[in-house]
């Protein structure tokens, strides 16, 4: 092991320029990569912002007594898809009504009676912030006698559905592509180090070195730049991300997570990259 | 030792490199392979060193069976020989005993062992003083007496040597032979390619001269005798 790691540091040592070249590369295009990534997140927590005010409400009928609301209320909050709901009386309605609609405030002073009716307002769990669920919570709701009429905005929620959907599509084969063009570029990197040290492989073969031998140095030293050049990427990342916070738009970095998943990919992009490029050579000579 | 039997080596786009060539070198002997360039001295060699494969025939080399052997055997034999070359192959940026060791450290020799190991070999090829030195700095002499402890550090059983003398002056050419010659004194097979005849005249060997890939003259075998290189 110490050998690997020797002929390691000595090609790192030996080839400054060259390893650094390799680490940039690796960093700017997974940087590209990176920069997807960030896009990614912040329409995925966009959408889920939106998502977030994904409601079924459900208007009771004048006179329904409080104890059947109270138990209905928490009847419905077992339900699955359901994270908690809230019971609007007829008299916080029209509070909110006067809070929220200031415009009709003159309209609201006046009333000699409420007009606005009682309801339960249920709010869904985050995975089921979508038409179908909130479809099925709504036709569970008007099967109870004392509710009047289930809303929950259903146009909306399935354009919500179609943006999800497309963010979801172009995401994914966007994705992939920035991905694979990572993946070709650093492939190309490292099979310039490989045949760099041509020489010396084919001098460890004559002397009697195993393939498996051979390969353990520059598994390694991909490994490294990946990881290297992984990090450069977040680092890169986090540069634009705190321009564009500062300059342009309010927008969110990686989780600490994200970052290190995204450096573990570098890695690993490194030591698949390595692996093929000197696999490929040993077989070649 | 070595052997090949009615080996031919066919190149699709060059022809046949090698013809039906047979010959056999005993354990310990000195032998040289002779001819022009383009003799198949080289593809002889390298039949024997594996790093090229018969079309047809049998090699064998100090009991391996070549034929049979899959890719992965092969570092197993190559650690039983020593191979130098014209152009040495040393790396650029390792100093003499770093070249040295290389060989050693491949094979999972134990560290410890390592350094008196090569200090050995550099004693015996005289560069002992100079172990510390780049190739760039030395030789090329120098450098070939690296590459011959190179090839003699993991106590090989044959020294496969191609036109080892090829790049040096006469001078140098004298001390490499007359290395080859100690080596083989104790007990390492030699087999060495060269078109230089003068070199074979002052070694009492075995010759195997080729010409256009056959066997032309073999002086185990009493049968032929070519009238150029005549002992």
């Amino acid at each position: 092991m110490s050998l690997v790691l020797r002929e390691t540091a000595l090609a790192f040592r030996r080839a400054p320029l060259l390893s650094a070249l390799s680490v940039t590369t690796v960093a700017f295009s997974l940087f590209v990569f990176g920069l997807f990534g960030l896009v990614a997140v912040n329409i995925r927590r966009t959408i889920g912002n939106v998502a977030e005010r994904v409601e079924v409400v459900a208007y009771l009928k004048r006179g329904t007594d409080i104890e059947t609301v109270t138990l209905a209320a928490q009847d419905i909050e077992a339900f699955p898809e359901v994270l908690r709901v809230v019971h609007v009386t007829e008299e916080d309605a029209l509070a909110r009504a006067r809070h929220d609609l200031v415009e009709f405030k003159d309209i609201f002073q006046d009333l000699e009676s409420n007009p606005l009716p009682a309801s339960l307002d249920v709010r869904l769990k985050p995975e089921f912030r979508d038409a179908v669920h909130a479809a099925a919570v709504a036709d569970r709701l008007r099967a109870y006698p004392f509710i009047d009429d289930v809303r929950f905005g259903q146009d909306w929620v399935e354009k919500l559905d179609r943006l999800r959907n497309i963010a979801g599509a172009v995401g994914a084969v966007v994705g992939a592509a920035f991905a694979l063009v990572a993946i070709i570029i650093i492939g190309t990197t490292i099979r310039m180090a490989v045949l760099q040290r041509s020489q010396e492989i084919a001098i460890m073969r004559l002397v009697g070195a195993t393939d498996g031998f051979i390969r353990r140095p520059f598994l390694l030293e991909g490994l490294l730049k990946g990881l290297l050049g992984g990090l450069g990427a977040v680092g890169l990342c986090y540069g634009a991300y705190a321009l564009i916070d500062a300059y342009l738009l309010r927008a969110s970095f990686f989780t600490v997570a994200q970052a290190l998943i995204g450096i573990g990919a570098g890695g690993l992009l490194g030591l698949v990259g390595s692996s093929a490029s000197v696999g490929r050579h040993l077989r070649n000579v | 030792m070595i052997k090949f039997t009615s080996v031919t080596r066919d190149y699709p786009k060059t022809g046949a490199a090698l013809k039906d060539v047979s010959f056999h070198i005993p354990k310990g002997e000195f032998a040289f392979l002779t001819g022009h360039s383009g003799a198949g001295k080289s593809t002889a060699l390298k039949l024997m060193y594996l790093a090229d494969r018969p079309t047809s025939g049998d090699v064998r080399v100090s009991g391996f069976a070549t034929a049979r052997m899959s890719q992965r055997e092969i570092p197993r034999l190559r650690r039983r020989l020593g191979i130098v070359f014209q152009d040495f192959q040393l790396l650029a940026e390792r100093t003499a005993e770093e070249n040295v060791a290389f060989a050693l450290e491949v094979t999972g020799a134990r560290r410890a062992t390592i350094g008196p190991r090569v200090m050995r070999v550099l004693t015996q090829v005289g560069l002992a003083s100079k172990a510390g030195q780049y190739p760039r700095e030395l030789s090329g002499g120098e450098q070939q007496r690296v590459a011959i402890a190179r090839a003699l550090v993991n106590d090989p059983l044959v020294l496969l040597a191609d036109e080892p003398t090829g790049n040096l002056d006469e001078r140098a050419t004298r001390g490499i032979v007359q290395l080859l010659k100690d080596i083989n004194a104790s007990g390492t097979a030699v087999v060495m390619a060269t078109h230089d005849l003068d070199i074979v005249r002052t070694v009492k060997g075995h010759l195997i001269e080729l010409q256009q890939g056959a066997v032309a003259y073999d002086s185990a075998d009493d049968a032929a005798q070519p009238e150029s290189a005549a002992p």
